[in-house]
């Protein structure tokens, strides 16, 4: 399978582990990524909250480039999925404002985790783990844009998904039943207003803790480091690892979790580490 | 809320007349609350989203561009995606702040627009976020030079943030899609 593939800025910075491990991932299971050339930013929120119309002109280059390719285009971040998607649209809807007569691609823009939970690719990676995660307690987060809003998305169950908790199922890990699930971390207000993102990084941190979760999983960058970092104001006793579901995929199908990998968390990543080696112990004693 | 008086008959035509474009029906609102029920920033806001949705319906622009809320909200689209007579609200919050920005209204929440301001310069300059480059652009014209020292240290000893920019072949496009060149007749 060959797929085109949008990385986005965060991959390139401060989620680069994100963009290992997609690369990974989708080549032990045989998929072939295809870097579009020359993207450029989606513009994320601050473009389209301040400026529509280059809200929509930015990913609209970038559309424009996965178009010549034609293959369908997977993209890892929730942002750019949700912008990308949101400018396509919008020039479907009116193609003659955004000088785009005859506009209609054909191919698809796929987020990672619907993507990766799909039937055929769960059975997958079910064979090719080499540890299975018996025992690891994870809430599955998913945060805003890959869902909402679901006119954008064309996510049917955006208030119930499931795809992460196929996913890490998938891998042996148990998903926990919690609340804040589909709970806004508020990315775009960290910097201006890190009090607010404290509040409610510490309610989903609370959430997930009370759940009996040891460690979250996303798979959008910007409730990656959010929700470990703002949880490192807090000074409370619970602090939980959030992992990207590629890279707990990842550590399963290898059957490692390398430290140099372990060092990118903010946050203590042990437990990933010890679920890959108890399970290790166990099929060497079993 | 406000203590301005609140009237359709004060109201900015004109607003109204954008969010029709943009189809964003503020007049279908019944005001059953669901927005501002599951709106995860609402503690912090001066007008509840229910409050926003239905001065927007009568066009009361000053109390709208004014208020904090618009710079408060996350777009986390919970709202939008809940409102039962399919208001748009995301769609309303951004007409919202970018006509306080095009009018130059003094933000209730400065620090906000600033941050979208220094991410944007970031993308016109190289056609890619530069993470670097604008948490220095931020804390330069926010004044916010001290906060989250700590984090960045961390962060940059861990490798999470790369020194150098990753320019794009295509930064002529970039400019030219900040120009906003082609839509000269519909400004």
């Amino acid at each position: 399978m060959r797929l085109s593939y949008y990385p986005g800025c965060s991959l390139h910075g401060t989620a680069r582990d994100y963009d290992l491990s997609v690369k990974a991932l989708c080549s032990s299971l045989g998929i072939e990524l295809i870097e579009i050339p020359d993207w450029n930013c989606c513009g994320a929120s601050s473009a389209h909250m301040t400026r529509h119309e280059i809200g929509v002109r930015l990913p609209m280059r970038n559309l424009l480039i996965a178009a010549e390719l034609g293959n369908d285009l997977l993209v890892p971040c929730a942002a750019c999925f949700q912008r990308l998607k949101a400018a396509d649209k919008a020039i479907r809807q009116d193609p003659h404002y955004w000088d785009l007569e005859g506009y209609d691609p054909d191919f698809k823009i796929l987020h990672i985790s619907p993507f990766m939970a799909q039937e055929a690719i769960l059975e997958k990676i079910g064979e090719q783990c080499r540890q299975r995660l018996e025992g690891m307690k994870i809430a599955c987060y998913y945060g805003c844009l890959s869902l909402r809003n679901p006119k954008i998305t064309d996510v049917k169950n955006f208030e119930q998904p499931r795809s992460l908790e196929k996913i890490v199922s998938a891998v042996g890990a148990s998903a926990v039943s919690w609340s804040h699930r589909t709970e806004c971390c508020s990315g775009s207000l960290t910097m201006a207003r890190p009090d607010i993102a404290r509040a409610l990084v510490g309610d989903i941190i609370l959430a997930a803790e009370r759940a009996g979760a040891e460690a979250l999983v996303t798979d959008c960058p910007m409730c990656q480091a959010n929700v470990e970092s703002r949880q490192l104001d807090h000074g409370g006793p619970v602090h939980l690892p959030v992992f990207f579901a590629t890279e707990l995929v990842q550590a399963a199908i290898s059957g490692e979790y390398p430290a140099k990998q372990q060092r990118l968390h903010l946050v203590s990543a042990d437990v990933l580490r010890r679920a890959v080696s108890f399970s290790e112990h166990r099929e060497a004693t079993s | 809320m406000t203590d301005k008086s609140i009237s359709p008959g004060q109201g900015s035509t004109k607003l109204l007349a954008k969010l029709k474009s943009m189809n964003v029906d503020v007049q279908a609102c019944f005001q059953c609350g669901r927005c501002s029920s599951g709106c995860p920033v609402t503690e912090f806001f001066d007008l509840t989203t229910m409050e926003v949705v239905r001065l927007a319906a009568y066009g009361m622009e000053d109390q709208l561009l004014t208020s904090s809320t618009i710079w408060l909200c996350a777009a986390c689209e919970t709202c939008a995606s809940r409102c039962p007579n399919d208001i748009d609200i995301a769609v309303l919050m951004d007409v919202l702040r970018e006509l306080a920005l095009r009018k130059g209204i003094t933000p209730a929440e400065p620090r906000v627009p600033v941050f979208h301001q220094s991410f944007l310069d970031s993308i016109h300059h190289w056609g890619r976020a530069y993470e670097v480059g604008l948490i220095a652009g931020y804390k330069l014209r926010s004044g916010d030079v001290t906060g989250d020292m700590k984090l960045g240290v961390k962060m940059f000893t861990r490798g999470k943030l790369g020194l150098l920019p990753h320019p794009i072949k295509g930064k002529t496009e970039i400019k030219k899609i900040f120009s906003g060149t082609g839509k000269e007749y519909e400004r």
